[in-house]
């Protein structure tokens, strides 16, 4: 497969379209706009459609629509288009729809956002975290099958290095194993047959008066609890004899973990950890490579979220620092100064000699 | 007195709203005194019905089922048959 | 006409013709607890009959709101998408995007369309998205207990209006079929009552057009119903279609407001044949 030069955001929507998606609705923000044109200019000579929806509120309600179909379909945005749909993301979970959302982030403290979720009541949905262009390339694909495989919405964390870095990649397409046919679409072919189909997000069974709230939501739980259990994904690297395991999701980990190399090479005893599913946070594994570890150093390009996990997972037994901080450039995109290898280098070497490092 | 139409009403359903009375326009719907499992009273047919469907427009509990008579002069639907 | 009482609880034996059954075919029974009363019943009849008579039941998908009708939706023998408040419009745009052959009708009270949901039914009618947006209008938060919408009528009462609605605290109502008819992409637009049988009947001849509007592929329609409902307005029952038509349809008035693509302004649909219907069921 032939690797061509193009930015991320190029590269994600011909990833998704490979995957099948055949329909996008996305509102313009930086820096996410270029996504939603590259669909709008790819998707219709695939029989797709791509529309520009008047808001993000919208833009989902759409994707909602197009996904209940039984069409693979996705919409996104930026942080803060992702906040005016969280309402819409927490039922899409209890509609128990396979959408795919795309947050092109303006760096990393959309985490909380991300893994929390700002949506009202009990609900979960995987998140991926690629480090680079290939990598988005997998998880974008992996987001259609795992959406599809749970019947749940997958959010691919980017940001705006991953979306407007021009690298050399190729769309290559990953093969998954056969998923269940979708016979909870709505198509229509139903209607009229005594026994229709009615896709909520409460409960509610066509024919019958009334919902059992408990005990439907009590079924999602379970669904949550075997999604956690099965689809952790993360990278380790030398952490077999490491004192200080530095920790990274996304952009950042590609410098951190190049940091932690060039390092390593010069004979210090340092290791990296990458989150690629923020949820389910890989905290097992984490709390596995952290053992023997003297002290665990996390560097987000934030105030500090993702850091929570890592102590969750780590539960008191190890130190845990914050070695990065909020770094962003003058219009707030997340292009942060701290984001030069020398500097994430220096912060890392600062850990590594026990020194404090300032935020 | 002959019929030209006639009404089914499944009075355990009504819900007392009694908007078929007003809508009838031959007028022979009347609300009676008596009440059905839930507490409502519910209407009872004169004679003099059309069949014009005018109460089964209007019962949002669907309560109506209507008939018309093949042949004008159709004697109705009697009390003891 | 006299005081005799018939039996109301048989059919005749022999010598007459059903011309009206209890429910329409696409309705899954009879068993709801909307209130005595209730509108929004009466407009579910003309949606179910007008599906079956264009002979669509096995294309049509309707996508619905949130506030008291979405419990009748339990009684609706079609494909449903369950909307959030006000979301409806989005919802049937992206599937109708998927499944353009099929027939896709919306069902939101004032509350969710005009009120949550503006925005979304004003693109969608400029977009000129082929779906029909069917409006049930009683000018109140009915399932939260009567609370003021933006269609609520100068001097309605509501629990948050309660000595009328006043424009100087409370602005104006919005009329929505007069709003979306102007719009390009909106190709039929009429606004119906359900206050007696004749206003049913015309209802029901809307809801014909806008869904014929919808197959013949023209753009945008909305089906805008004004229904009955005496628990938010806190008149007895048998004051429901007084009110209805004295209050609401004072200010939202009936008829039709674009056929065609062509701006008609309140002109009333013809009444049909009432025989000739008959002859055809």
């Amino acid at each position: 497969m032939s690797r061509r030069f193009m930015q991320g955001s190029e590269a994600i929507a011909e990833a998704a379209i490979a995957a099948g998606c055949r329909f996008f609705a996305g509102y313009p923000m930086t820096p996410f706009t270029e996504l939603l044109e590259h669909f709008a200019a790819k998707l219709p000579a695939e029989g797709g459609v791509c529309v520009n929806a008047e808001s993000e509120l919208e833009a989902i309600g759409m994707a909602w629509g197009a996904v209940a179909t039984g069409a693979r379909a996705a919409t996104g945005s930026t942080g803060q288009g992702l906040s005016l749909m969280q309402e819409s993301i927490s039922e899409l979970v209890r509609a128990e729809l396979p959408l795919v959302l795309f947050n092109l982030a303006r760096g990393q403290g959309d985490y909380y956002q991300a893994t929390r979720g700002g949506g009202h009541g009990d609900y979960r949905h995987l998140v991926l975290a690629p480090v680079d262009l290939t990598e988005a390339v997998q998880l974008t694909q992996l987001a259609f099958d795992r959406a599809e495989c749970w019947r749940n919405p997958v959010l691919v964390y980017g940001d705006y290095l991953l979306a407007h870095t021009a690298e050399a990649v190729a769309i290559e397409p990953v093969a998954f194993d056969p998923l269940p046919s979708k016979d909870w679409a709505v198509d229509g072919s139903r209607s009229g047959s005594g026994s229709p189909r009615n896709l909520n997000p409460i409960g509610m069974v066509p024919g019958k008066k009334g919902i059992e709230p408990e005990r439907f939501w009590k079924r999602l739980q379970a669904k949550h609890e075997a999604m956690a259990a099965a689809e952790a994904r993360w990278e380790a690297e030398a952490t077999d004899d490491a004192e200080l395991l530095v920790v990274a999701f996304g952009s950042v980990a590609r410098f951190t973990r190049f940091a932690v190399r060039e390092l390593r090479a010069e004979g210090a005893r340092v290791g990296h950890f990458r989150p690629v599913t923020l949820w389910p946070f890989p905290s097992e594994a984490l709390a596995e490579a952290a053992r023997g570890v003297k002290r665990v150093a996390v560097l987000e390009q934030n105030a500090g979220q993702m850091i929570d996990d890592v102590r969750l997972a780590l539960e008191g037994r190890v130190k845990v620092v914050a070695i990065g901080g909020i770094s962003s450039d003058d219009a707030g995109f997340g292009v942060g100064p701290m984001l030069e290898p020398e500097r994430i280098r220096a912060r890392v070497g600062a850990a590594l000699a026990g020194r404090e490092v300032q935020p | 007195m002959s019929q030209r139409g006639h009404v089914v009403i499944d009075i355990e359903r009504c819900k007392g709203c009694e908007l078929c009375i007003p809508a009838c326009p031959p007028q022979v719907l009347r609300m009676t005194g008596e009440h059905n499992r839930i507490g409502a009273h519910y209407p009872e047919l004169l004679s003099g019905c059309t069949g014009c469907r005018a109460c089964w427009l209007v019962c949002p509990d669907f309560c109506f089922e209507v008939w018309q008579f093949d042949e004008p002069g159709a004697p109705g639907v009697r009390p003891g048959e | 006409m006299s005081d005799e009482v018939l039996r109301s609880d048989r059919p005749p034996e022999s010598g007459a013709t059903r011309t009206g059954e209890f429910k329409p075919t696409l309705q899954l029974g009879t068993d709801h607890d909307l209130c005595a009363g209730c509108g929004e019943p009466l407009a579910l009849r003309t949606i179910l009959e007008s599906i079956e008579e264009l002979g669509l039941a096995q294309r049509t998908i309707g996508v619905i709101g949130i506030g008291c009708y979405t419990a009748l939706t339990s009684l609706m023998d079609l494909d449903l998408i369950q909307a959030l408040h006000g979301r409806a419009p989005s919802l049937a745009t992206g599937a109708k995007r998927m499944l353009p052959d099929r027939l896709f009708f919306t069902l939101q009270g004032d509350g969710d369309m005009a009120n949550e949901g503006l925005q979304e039914v004003i693109h969608a009618a400029a977009r000129g998205e082929n779906i029909t947006c069917v409006l049930l209008n009683n000018g109140v938060f009915g399932e939260t207990g009567g609370h003021m919408t933006a269609t609520t009528v100068l001097g309605q009462r509501t629990k948050n209006t309660l000595e009328g609605r006043d424009a100087t605290q409370h602005g104006y109502p919005i009329q929505m079929v007069d709003l979306l008819a102007p719009l390009g992409g909106t190709a039929y637009a009429a606004r119906g009552s359900v206050h007696n049988a004749s206003g049913v009947v015309k209802t029901k001849v809307m809801m014909r057009r806008a869904f014929e509007t919808q197959m013949r592929g023209e753009g945008f329609s909305i089906v805008e119903i004004l229904t009955m409902c005496p628990t938010g307005w806190f008149v007895p029952t048998a004051k429901g279609p007084g009110y209805l038509n004295e209050v609401l349809g004072a200010v939202h008035v009936t008829g039709e407001w674009k056929r065609d693509g062509r701006l008609l302004r309140g002109a009333e649909p013809e009444a049909p044949n009432e025989a000739k219907e008959r002859g055809a069921v």
